[in-house]
């Protein structure tokens, strides 16, 4: 069988090779004409290429000779307004000592002199001599100490939450908070007034971030109402779109509150999770000083998250998020500031604890606070080429010139004279400062007054009066 | 002999190959093959390396993958199992629910996203965030809990467990102490100004005891002007923004901190990884980047920066230094060296890697490290000229919008840094220094003779000890606080899914009596467990093992 296919096989052969001797020469020639001819349309190109770009290994040296880079970091002017640093010595307390110089503080949000507090300093000094300073690692391994859980559980006590999750560091607690709910392809409504923090961790976030106008509900709901329309054009993605608003419950930058029954209104007509941001109210705002829920009345199950600093009013370190564990403790292993990073010094949570005391043993604290900030608030009034901005119950106040001269430059240096005229005759004030170039909404300049319940009446008065001065001598 | 360790040889990974070659072309020696090394490659940039530079990742057999990976699926089929029976009602539902009244809002988790926490760290929880009692010095105790639903919730039992073996703080050169003597001046500041600032460094936040602390970090690095923040995390995720910007490129290497990978994400700068260590790579990237410029737009980087750990934390590397720094100064790019982990804990009076390599702290444009893991306290600091310092004082996002550092904290890290510089007036802060390094290398010589693969360079004090399957973290971890040993495991993510690890932290604090402790504790649970995968180890005669490596590589 396989022999008589081998005899069948070499016949076709023989035949081919008859068969080209047989074939006419211009036969032959035109056949191989065609194969050349098919070769080369197997191998050019269909398209003409652009010239050939590649480079010699002499052209890339060169190349790599040749670049320049900019340098490291822009030489800074030596009379940039943020370079030469005020320099407290000792402690920044009611009376602070600023560049050798003795005033009253009106520039450091220790809005309840709990800075200060014996009470405060003796608890954590018996955590520096049970614990030693450093945690030496982060919450996870072996960064948990008991004064941790302590602090977590009366700060969600004190909010009236499930749960509390601290932060060693103000800053990263909202800015690790969003980005650990938000992801990409989600959608942020967020006021345009909101603190850096925030923008920083709406950037982390990577979702879709919507601004509206400051405490402008109507512009809030335009945006909600245009989401639902496009929620409509495609509902399967609506779906799994998760919505925020975030906001302040009482804004850093604008010293006002955000309208919070609004809000929550908005919250179920649209189905949006509101996460608040709470640094200057915690322990200010609200009859127990439980921030802007307590003002309003507002049951704090209806809003997601608070997150808080405790640098402010508890006068340590760090900050925490509150609300239900739902919530909370998804951070616990999506929070990168919490997962990531040393836990907070058991002597600061220590102290923080009896700062909590403090605030709960002392309820009045907070209306005495809240008549000097209203006190001040009319003090301040009606000074030439000054206007007041913030809420009469604002414990951080920013003072803002009537009239700008038209250069932000200019404005800064003339608020930086009003500052200085303050600090030479005792009164201790400072400019809100921004990075200019990195916030979205940059706020007009201003100078800072900060109201804390060690002011007395007096001190209120001689700051006004002294402002009103200097507003006077250095604006008109 | 040969055959099977030429057939496990086969296993290596890819990049794995790559960084050994790299390792001998690059003329630096493995262990006890210096002479070898040195002879071979010596010539080409062997002077950059003034000390040997030893570094082990030994590859697992190959069956050891396959059962990670077979714990896995297994794991995750039962996940499913129970994710099915939760639905169906047929086993509690542990996990927190969502509020009645929001049970129509876009749900805030998508389920997958949380199957692997669910049903498999479920069943390991309790390894993580135990609660400590104590100053977490060599030892310290933990508070006893108990779980009464499989991890779900714990439950205190109000006893602790005292005199726990501490192997997991970053507390490196024992600073972490409750000594009053030591703490005097901690103590002495804290009743002076309290714990609280209240404001930011550029506002009213400024005190003398930072301008103190910031001259002193200076000094013990040798560079012009340094800055500090209260966070050693916000350091690099708050200051890198400030130094890059669009048109930037960053070089990062792919194991680098997640501060370093937020903060490099948030500057908004273009990003670009190369291999854990791997100079190649790197150098492939920079010439790459400066000869095709930006993509799309084809312009030029304005500057291309390289970000970098002085001791990686998961692997217990070291950076190579010497070859970045020539390869930086070749390609003009500049390094950000953060030092969180080496800064104390190498060089020869603690002053980090670039004392480690014998260079020069001008070589590195920023230096960075943290206070939190060697000198027992919190915050981190940026240093190098005065112009970058100027710079950040300026443009820093945590000088303008952060609480700057609690004063007694500045006050511990003074304490232990002018106790490093003897400037205390003992010795004892070089003590520390070259127990740490005793320890250390002890530590590691013992553990790799008794089998175990361990990764990383021989004068890190970060001890990874390859443990590879799920089911091994849970034991081990277990069994090692049994023998009142506190360690501390990760698995997937924070390390490839297949190299699960236990990782010690040594301590100058640790006394031989401690390390022999549990060493001991190790070889005995290593044969329990079976983790000795090691196949170079085993033998009495390092020398010939190391000659077959040799060959084997080659």
């Amino acid at each position: 069988m396989s022999a008589a296919a081998g005899v069948g096989q070499q016949w076709v052969l023989v035949e081919m090779v008859q068969a080209f001797y047989e074939a006419p020469a211009y036969h032959l020639i035109l056949e191989g004409i065609l194969i050349l001819w098919i070769i080369r349309l197997i191998f050019s190109k269909t398209y003409k290429l652009q010239e050939r770009s590649d480079l010699t290994p002499k052209e890339k040296e060169e190349l790599i000779e040749e670049w320049q880079p900019e340098p490291l970091v822009p030489p800074v002017p030596k009379d940039h307004p943020a370079l030469n640093y005020n320099v407290v010595s000792g402690p920044p307390t009611h009376k602070i000592t600023v560049n050798g110089k003795e005033c009253i503080n009106f520039a450091s949000f220790n809005f309840l002199g709990l800075l200060d507090n014996e009470k405060v300093k003796s608890a954590a000094q018996a955590s520096l001599k049970k614990y030693g300073v450093g945690t030496c690692g982060p919450r996870g391994f072996y960064g948990t100490f008991d004064v941790h859980l302590e602090l977590e559980d009366r700060l969600a006590k004190f909010m009236r939450t499930e749960e509390a999750i601290i932060y060693s560091y103000g800053f990263a607690t909202i800015a690790s908070a969003i980005p650990a709910y938000s992801k990409r392809g989600d959608i942020v409504f967020v006021d345009e007034a909101a603190c850096f923090a925030i923008q920083k961790g709406l950037q982390a976030s990577r979702s879709n971030i919507k601004l509206f106008k400051h405490n402008d509900m109507a512009d809030l709901e335009r945006l909600l109402k245009e989401q639902e329309i496009e929620d409509q054009k495609n509902p399967r993605k609506a779906r799994v779109t998760r919505r925020f608003i975030v906001v302040e419950g009482l804004y850093m930058n604008t010293g006002d509150v955000c309208p919070l029954p609004e809000l929550i209104k908005l919250k179920y007509k649209y189905k949006v999770r509101i996460f608040l941001e709470e640094s200057l109210s915690f322990g200010v705002l609200g009859e127990h000083g439980r921030g802007i829920t307590e003002h309003f009345g507002i049951n704090i199950d209806d809003i997601d998250l608070i997150s808080a600093n405790m640098e402010n009013s508890l006068a340590s370190i760090g900050g925490f998020c509150c609300g239900r564990s739902f919530i909370i403790d998804h951070q616990r292993l999506s929070g990168q500031g919490y997962c990531f990073s040393a836990s907070l010094p058991p002597l600061l949570a220590a102290a923080a604890i009896e700062a909590l005391n403090i605030m709960e043993d002392n309820p009045d604290i907070f209306q005495t606070l809240r008549a000097k900030c209203e006190h001040m608030h009319k003090a301040l009034q009606g000074i030439s080429g000054l206007k007041v901005v913030g809420e009469s119950f604002s414990p951080a106040l920013h003072l803002q010139l009537e009239d700008s001269s038209g250069s932000r430059e200019n404005d800064v240096k003339l608020l930086k004279r009003v500052v200085d005229y303050c600090m030479n005759s005792g009164i201790a004030l400072t400019q809100a400062r921004y990075l200019e170039k990195e916030e979205k909404c940059l706020p007009s300049p201003s100078i800072r007054v900060v109201i804390t319940v060690e002011q007395t009446e007096q001190e209120l008065d001689k700051a006004a009066s002294l402002i009103k001065e200097a507003a006077q001598s250095v604006l008109n | 002999m040969a055959n099977p360790s030429a057939v496990c040889n086969g296993h290596l990974h890819h990049h794995h190959h790559q960084k050994q070659n790299n390792l001998l072309k690059s003329g630096v020696c493995k262990k006890n093959g210096i002479t070898k090394g040195m002879k071979k490659n010596g010539v080409s940039n062997g002077t950059l390396y003034k000390k040997t530079f030893i570094e082990h990742f030994e590859q697992a057999p190959m069956y050891v993958a396959v059962l990670t990976f077979v714990g896995f699926g297994v794991g995750t089929i039962f996940g499913y199992l129970r994710d099915f029976m939760r639905a169906w009602g047929l086993e509690k539902r542990n996990i927190a629910e969502e509020r009645e009244q929001q049970k129509d809002f876009v749900p805030l988790y998508q389920d997958f996203e949380n199957f692997y926490t669910r049903n498999l760290y479920m069943r390991i929880r309790d390894n993580w965030n135990r609660p400590i009692c104590s100053v977490p010095g060599p030892q310290f105790d933990l508070m006893e809990r108990v779980t009464d639903d499989y991890n779900w919730t714990f439950r205190f039992t109000g006893r602790t467990i005292k005199n726990v073996i501490n192997m997991g703080s970053y507390n490196y050169l024992g600073f972490a102490e409750t000594e009053p003597t030591a703490l005097k001046t901690v103590t002495k500041e804290l009743q002076k100004y309290g714990t609280g600032i209240c404001s930011t460094r550029q506002e009213m936040g400024t005190l003398d005891k930072h301008v103190e602390l910031e001259k002193l970090v200076a000094k013990f690095l040798g560079v012009d002007d340094a800055m500090v923040f209260g966070m050693g995390f916000a350091t690099n995720s708050m200051n890198i923004p400030a130094l890059v910007g669009k048109g930037c490129l960053i070089l990062s290497d792919e194991l680098n901190h997640t501060s370093l990978v937020l903060g490099a994400r948030l500057s908004g700068a273009t990003i670009r990884i190369f291999k854990h260590n791997n100079m190649q790579s790197l150098e492939k990237l920079l010439r790459d980047a400066i000869i095709y410029g930006q993509p799309r737009s084809r312009r030029a980087w304005r500057k291309i920066i390289i970000l970098v750990e002085g001791i990686y934390s998961m692997e217990g590397s070291i950076v190579r230094l010497p070859e970045i720094v020539s390869l930086k100064k070749k390609y003009k790019a500049y390094l950000y060296l953060d030092e969180a982990h080496s800064i104390g804990a190498v060089g020869a009076t603690g002053r980090g890697v670039v004392e480690y390599f014998g260079m020069s702290p001008d070589d590195v444009d920023v230096l960075m490290g943290t206070f939190t893991k060697s000198f027992g306290a919190a915050g981190g600091y940026i240093a190098g000229k005065k112009d970058l310092v100027d710079f950040l004082r300026t443009h820093s996002h945590s000088a303008v919008y952060a609480t700057s550092m609690c004063p007694p904290v500045a006050e511990q890290i003074i304490r232990a840094m002018k106790c490093l510089m003897g400037l205390d007036g003992t010795t004892q802060g070089l003590q520390r220094v070259r127990q740490l390094g005793k320890n250390t290398r002890y530590f590691r010589r013992r553990l790799h003779e008794m089998g175990f693969i361990i990764y990383g360079n021989d004068d890190s004090p970060v001890v990874p000890l390859l443990l590879y399957m799920p089911g091994k973290i849970g034991a081990f971890a277990r069994r090692m606080l049994e023998k009142n040993i506190g360690v501390v495991v990760v698995g997937f993510p924070a390390t490839p899914i297949t190299e699960s690890r236990a990782r010690f932290c040594v301590s100058a604090a640790h006394t031989r009596e401690m390390l022999d402790t549990v060493l001991n504790a190790l070889d005995e649970l290593g044969d329990f467990l079976q983790l000795k995968y090691s196949r170079y180890s085993k033998s009495s005669h390092p020398e010939l093992y190391e000659e077959t490596r040799f060959e084997l590589e080659d």
